[in-house]
């Protein structure tokens, strides 16, 4: 399982990154942390001839907050987020979310914007970019463009990035304080796939639901926001009875195919189940 | 003081603690890199190979017919049995593929990188056969045979039906009828296959370093295929990164290997990749039990009449053939109960997947969940508490002897199963439950009672009529010139820490640390021919070979030092290093009577110089036993499991070291877990396996695996020298049948039953789908 | 392409130059062009964690890190855990509560504790078992090693206290 042959280069600034990206075309390919890339060429499943290494660019690491959102430069390690970047709801959040990202040392390369590259279906951040209306920053050779987490994922690890293009920061609009966020995934063992995974972010007042963000991943081929059912949490009680029936109303909004470690007809139950739980714990963290 | 029943850290870890362990990998350095090119189908016709341009090989391609123009020879597993099928076991497939990742080409190359390039340049050409992959595709009317030699494809079968089954199923109150089956696992050692065969042209020699657990048998094996004198080759099995049963085999890559290695005359590497150990390492399981029991009202079992299907896949593993499921199933199915009436019939099915070979339990862990879950349901259907039913039918007069005429030594079913009972504390657990239902809350408890045959001799093997016959053992001691003991063993452990155990027991027997003793095991140059470590045998059959030699060098030490002190051998006693005279004050060190019998030699005319023994021992097996309770929850939503609590109370005989025991029966249990819960290998119909990686077989972590309560009986059984009984098993053996009695408990409200394992969160979803019982 | 990169690394406090195959990962680099065996290679795609070794102070895969990314950085290894004759607490305790049976897991095992521990040296008992279940064992059942890490840990943090 070794892998094929390649040429290596290790850029030192994003419009270094892209005239390598321009001089290899097809053949060209960005390593960032390299946790799904590499098990993929060991497997020769990916053999690029080319690997352009970001890991070195000072330019796109770290988080900074820019008061309203959250820049996160793309070769940020998901380990970053392991303590609380921010101390906004947003902050916490990504904390949550975090641990149930593959495991620790995979947590110490992976990065941020690598994940929202490769855009796995049962990716945690892509669920979370989608949920809270991520805003990418893209660089390629006719400049910067910014596009909405809606617009950026295609399918299965297809995104809007091109070929000759580079995913470069990544900016997250901040919950205002007062929002709670709940987080629910379920996979076979620890830190595997998730079959399924909700990510919710809560306001309520006197127990009643005023604003909420609602995203399902890990069915379907990317994440996806479910802002119809966001439309329904408003003005609802936050009881278990609310949040069972907006899973029950998921289960028939989804299309799930099935695969060794679960049927259709389970991964669409366990939308549901997964829906409901991260609204109760949006609900349980708001209070 | 005895060292035996301390708990003595292992002696082999400082060095494997420190990454100065050497498993066969570590010494491949200088070596060419060898790889195989595998089959992408399951089943076919090989109608050409297409190879590259040779002058663009960097390196070696060999094919069937180099091999065969070598003089090797296929492999031959053998039974002399008449329903047995032989199937002769090519090294390299040449005419014929019989499942996906079957060797066609060997390829050899500077590094592994470089042999991976131009294993990719090798195209076989197949023309596809309808591929036969499960046990129902095997034995449908019109199945293709797998083999030419295997029409119906069944290649083993062993059937017996006492002439009163028929009556007891009439006269019984309650039948409970099951239909069992256990999905297709593998081993998965950490470490995988592979060897390091290295040239040595002074001697014309091949050294074969390699992940074995049998070299002696591999030897032998590696001889026969390659027709070459076994006194050319030298295996050696250095720190191997477990086993499990998985590394018994002799698989053809090792023949390959070394066929290679004499025609190179260089130092070959070939280290399995982890997508090889799934395709093309051995795999287990994958059994079908269609089981009836007929009960008295009063819950006595009297009767079982079943059909055992156990898919043993392509071949025939050699040397223990692929009997070994199959047969065990049938001889030991009826476990711990007392009943008389046995019909069962019991098949080994070819088809077009890999390889099954041992893995830990063999068998039993499905034997045991059937005869548990007769238990659980009988109980059920007659009103009858299951710890209850089990009082009701339990062993407990030895020896016994069971409806397949194994005879059962003493050992303690019933007393291990109320202990682990009184230990859970049932009602408070009810209590518990009860509490969490009317939240909403799905707990539940299930109990396993199961005998483990360990320490198999040569009998036990022979009954099976296997052509090769392991169960002895050998072991050489020799006390050298300064008083430290050199125990060479033919048994080859792997991680067991049989060589701490060996130590201790040796210590005592002849007076001296264990520190002072050298274990040296697993090199056919160094070590007395001997079987190697499987089955839970070696501290039973290893330690009893032991104790021997070691009686011996204790009984010329006596004699040594009552010349020295002139006074009667037997008046001396050994211990703390000095051989003491009785009723004096008078000793002597024992180095110095070991420095006294080398270097003084002339001044023992009665003796011979030195002091070197032999001991062999072949029992005539043992079993141990437990009882093993199991607490889970189970999430009705999301049908996950989680165990809260793990029990078990073992009987194991006199404990030699109690943390290398504990350690197995933990190690065992995590087994046994993954077997009822996560683990799976799954051929799609064409025989592909979709499983071929770490992401989608699933081995437990620690985050899955609970703590595990181990309590001790030790019953002292006369038919083991040492008295202890093997242990290396009885986790796997027992936890599935916990596992699943704990879900089915759990879920009891529902109506669930659970007739697959692993219990995935998907089929207990799907059970609870079909289930009567309250909505979700 | 099969042209090698001259690259220095920097292992256990010793740097050594060698020349690789940019697809050469780093555990194969340790193993063949270094000779430290003690890094173990058990699945080639990052989720059995015999592979674990420290990069910076993190524990990484080598399997899925390329040697030639891993020059500049701080590589520690099983061989360098070891104060001479005197094992680091993770061993001592290992070896003490039976924390390894046949040891392929083991330095993996070693190293992610070490690396975990060193980010965290007050990790409760949940913790240690979040971050251990990155790495497969096959022989022990884990409850020794999370065992063995919660009383290394114990003990550094003693020694820590005392200087």
């Amino acid at each position: 399982m070794k892998p094929a042959s390649f040429s290596y280069h290790k850029p030192g600034s994003v419009s270094a990154a892209l005239a390598l990206l321009a001089q290899f075309g097809e053949e060209g390919k960005i390593i960032a942390g390299g946790q799904s890339l590499v098990p993929s060429m060991n497997f020769r499943l990916a053999r690029p001839e080319t690997l352009i290494d970001i890991n070195h660019i000072a330019e796109i690491q770290g988080v900074s907050d820019q008061g309203d959102h959250l820049e996160i430069g793309a070769v940020t390690r998901h380990a970053t987020f392991h303590h609380p970047v921010s101390p906004c709801p947003l902050g916490r959040m990504l904390t949550k979310v975090v641990a149930n990202i593959a495991h620790y040392p995979i947590r110490q390369r992976g990065t941020f914007g690598g994940s929202l590259s490769h855009a796995d279906p049962a990716s945690e951040w892509c669920l979370v970019a989608v949920t809270m209306g991520a805003e990418m920053e893209i660089h390629g050779p006719a400049g910067a463009r910014r596009v909405p987490a809606a617009q950026f994922f295609r399918g299965t690890f297809t995104t809007a990035v091109g070929r000759d293009e580079l995913l470069a920061r990544i900016r997250l609009p901040k919950l205002p304080e007062g929002w709670g966020t709940g987080f629910y995934e379920f996979s076979r063992r620890k830190g595997d796939f998730a079959l399924a995974m909700a990510l919710a972010a809560l306001k309520v007042e006197g127990g009643t639901i005023r604003a909420a963000r609602l995203g399902l991943g890990a069915v379907g081929a990317h994440p996806q926001r479910l802002e119809a059912l966001e439309a329904e949490l408003t003005g609802q009680p936050a009881t278990p009875q609310t949040f069972a029936a907006i899973g029950a109303r998921a289960q028939t909004m989804v299309t799930p195919s099935g695969d060794i470690h679960g049927s259709a007809e389970y991964r669409r139950e366990l939308a549901a189940t997964v829906i409901a739980r991260a609204l109760t714990r949006a609900a349980e963290d708001a209070a | 003081m005895s060292w035996i029943g301390r708990t003595l850290p292992r002696l082999e870890d400082p060095a494997l603690l420190r990454g100065l362990g050497r498993y066969f990998a570590d010494l491949a350095r200088g070596a060419q890199a060898v790889k195989f090119v595998r089959s992408p189908m399951a089943a076919g016709v090989i109608t050409g190979i297409d190879l590259p341009d040779p002058e663009d090989i960097r390196g070696h391609i060999f094919l069937a017919r180099d091999l065969e123009a070598g003089g090797v020879r296929p492999v031959q597993a053998v039974l002399d049995r008449p329903d047995y099928r032989r199937v002769p076991h090519p090294a390299l497939a040449g005419a014929r593929v019989v499942f996906t990742g079957q060797a066609v080409a060997m390829v050899v190359a500077e590094t592994e990188a470089l042999a991976e390039d131009l294993a990719e340049q090798v195209f076989v050409d197949i023309e596809p056969e309808d591929p036969v992959i499960s046990i129902g595709d095997a034995l449908a009317e019109d199945a293709r045979p797998v083999h030419p030699e295997t029409p119906g494809n069944v290649m083993v079968e062993g059937a017996m039906r006492t002439p009163g089954v028929d009556q007891a199923f009439t006269d019984a109150a309650c039948v409970v009828e099951l239909n069992l089956r256990s999905q297709r696992q593998t081993a998965m050692p950490m470490e995988g296959r592979g060897g390091v065969a290295d040239y040595d042209a002074a001697s014309g020699r091949v050294t074969l370093y390699a992940s074995v657990q049998m070299p002696h048998m591999l030897r032998t094996g590696l001889a026969d295929a390659l027709a070459i004198d076994e006194g050319l080759l030298r295996v050696v099995a250095p720190d191997v990164g477990g086993g499990f049963g998985s590394k018994m085999a002799l698989f053809p890559e090792y023949v390959a290997l070394v066929w290679a290695c004499f025609r190179l005359k260089r130092k070959l590497a070939w280290i399995e990749d982890r997508r090889e150990n799934f395709l093309a390492g051995s795999h287990s399981r994958d059994q079908i039990f269609s089981v009836k029991g007929a009960f008295s009202a009063e819950g006595r079992l009297l009767a079982i009449d079943g059909d055992l299907r156990s898919n043993v896949g392509a071949y025939s593993c050699y040397p223990v053939t692929c009997g070994v499921e199959p047969l065990m199933a049938f001889a030991e199915l009826p476990g711990p109960y007392d009943f008389a009436h046995y019909g069962v019939r019991s098949r080994g099915i070819t088809s077009n997947t890999a390889m099954m070979a041992p893995y830990r339990g063999v068998a039993r862990p499905m034997l045991t969940l059937t005869m548990e879950q007769l238990m659980d349901r009988a109980g059920a259907k007659l009103g009858i508490d299951p710890v209850e039913m089990r009082r009701r039918n339990l062993v407990t007069k030895f020896p016994h002897t069971s409806p397949t005429g194994l005879v059962f030594d003493e050992a303690s079913y019933l007393e291990a199963m109320e202990a682990a009972v009184k230990i859970a504390d049932y009602p408070a657990f009810r209590a518990r439950q009860a509490e969490a239902r009317a939240g909403g809350r799905y707990l539940g408890i299930g109990l396993a009672v199961f005998s483990e045959r360990t320490g198999y001799g040569t009998p036990a093997f022979a009954a099976r009529k296997m052509a090769i016959v392991p169960g002895y053992e050998s072991v050489d001691c020799e006390m050298g010139p300064s008083g430290q003991v050199t125990l060479r063993i033919g048994a080859s452990p792997h991680g067991q820490g049989l060589k701490t155990a060996l130590a201790q027991l040796v210590a005592d027997r002849i007076g001296i640390a264990p520190d002072q003793i050298r274990v040296i095991a697993g090199d056919t140059d160094a070590t007395p021919y001997g079987w190697g470590s499987f089955a839970s045998r070696s501290m039973v059959i290893a330690g009893g070979a032991s104790q021997f030699a070691a009686d011996k060098v204790a009984d010329k030490l006596r004699r040594i030092a009552g010349q020295l002190m002139e006074v009667p051998p037997e008046t001396i006693t050994l211990g703390d290093g000095l051989a003491m005279a009785a009723g004096t004050n008078r000793s002597l060190p024992i180095g110095d009577l070991a420095r006294a019998i080398h270097s003084q030699s002339h001044r023992f005319p009665e003796m011979e110089p030195g002091i070197r023994t032999q001991g062999f021992y072949d029992p005539p097996g043992t079993f141990s036993n437990a009882a093993h309770i199991c607490e889970v929850e189970v999430d009705t939503q999301t049908g996950g499991v989680r165990i809260d609590r793990f029990l078990v109370v073992e009987d194991a005989g006199l404990l030699i070291n109690p943390m290398i025991v504990d350690g197995q029966i933990a190690g065992g249990v995590a087994q046994g877990i993954a077997n009822a819960l996560y683990e799976e290998l799954i051929y799609d119909e064409y025989g592909t396996l979709l499983t071929s990686s770490l992401a989608d077989y699933l081995p437990p972590t620690c985050a899955e695996i609970p703590p595990i309560e181990i309590h001790h009986m030790e019953t002292l059984s006369p038919e083991t020298v040492t008295g202890a009984k093997g242990v290396g098993e009885g986790g796997t053996i027992g936890a599935p049948a916990a596992v699943v009695s704990a879900i089915m408990d759990a879920l009891a409200p529902f109506g669930v039953e659970i007739n697959t394992i692993p219990a995935t969160p998907d089929r207990i979803r799907a059970a609870l789908r079909e289930a009567k019982g309250p909505a979700r | 392409m099969n042209e090698k990169l001259d690259i220095t690394l920097t292992v256990n406090g010793r740097s050594h130059a060698l020349g690789v195959e940019p697809r050469r990962n780093l555990a194969d680099a340790l193993r063949d062009d270094l000779g430290l065996t003690g890094t173990h290679v058990g699945c080639e795609h990052g989720v059995c964690g015999a592979c674990t070794v420290l990069m910076d102070g993190r524990p990484v895969r080598s399997c899925l890190t390329f040697a030639c990314q891993a020059e500049g950085a701080a590589i520690e290894t099983v061989e360098g855990l070891a104060d001479g004759d005197r094992l680091h607490p993770l061993q001592q305790k290992f070896w003490e509560l039976h924390g390894l049976q046949c040891g392929f897991c083991t330095p993996g095992m070693l190293m992610l504790a070490a690396g975990a521990l060193r980010e965290n040296p007050d990790m409760d008992d949940e913790e240690i078992r979040e971050v251990m279940s990155s790495n497969l064992c096959r022989c022990t059942g884990y409850q020794n090693i999370l065992r063995a890490v919660r009383a290394a840990a114990d003990v550094m943090r003693a020694e820590g206290a005392q200087g």
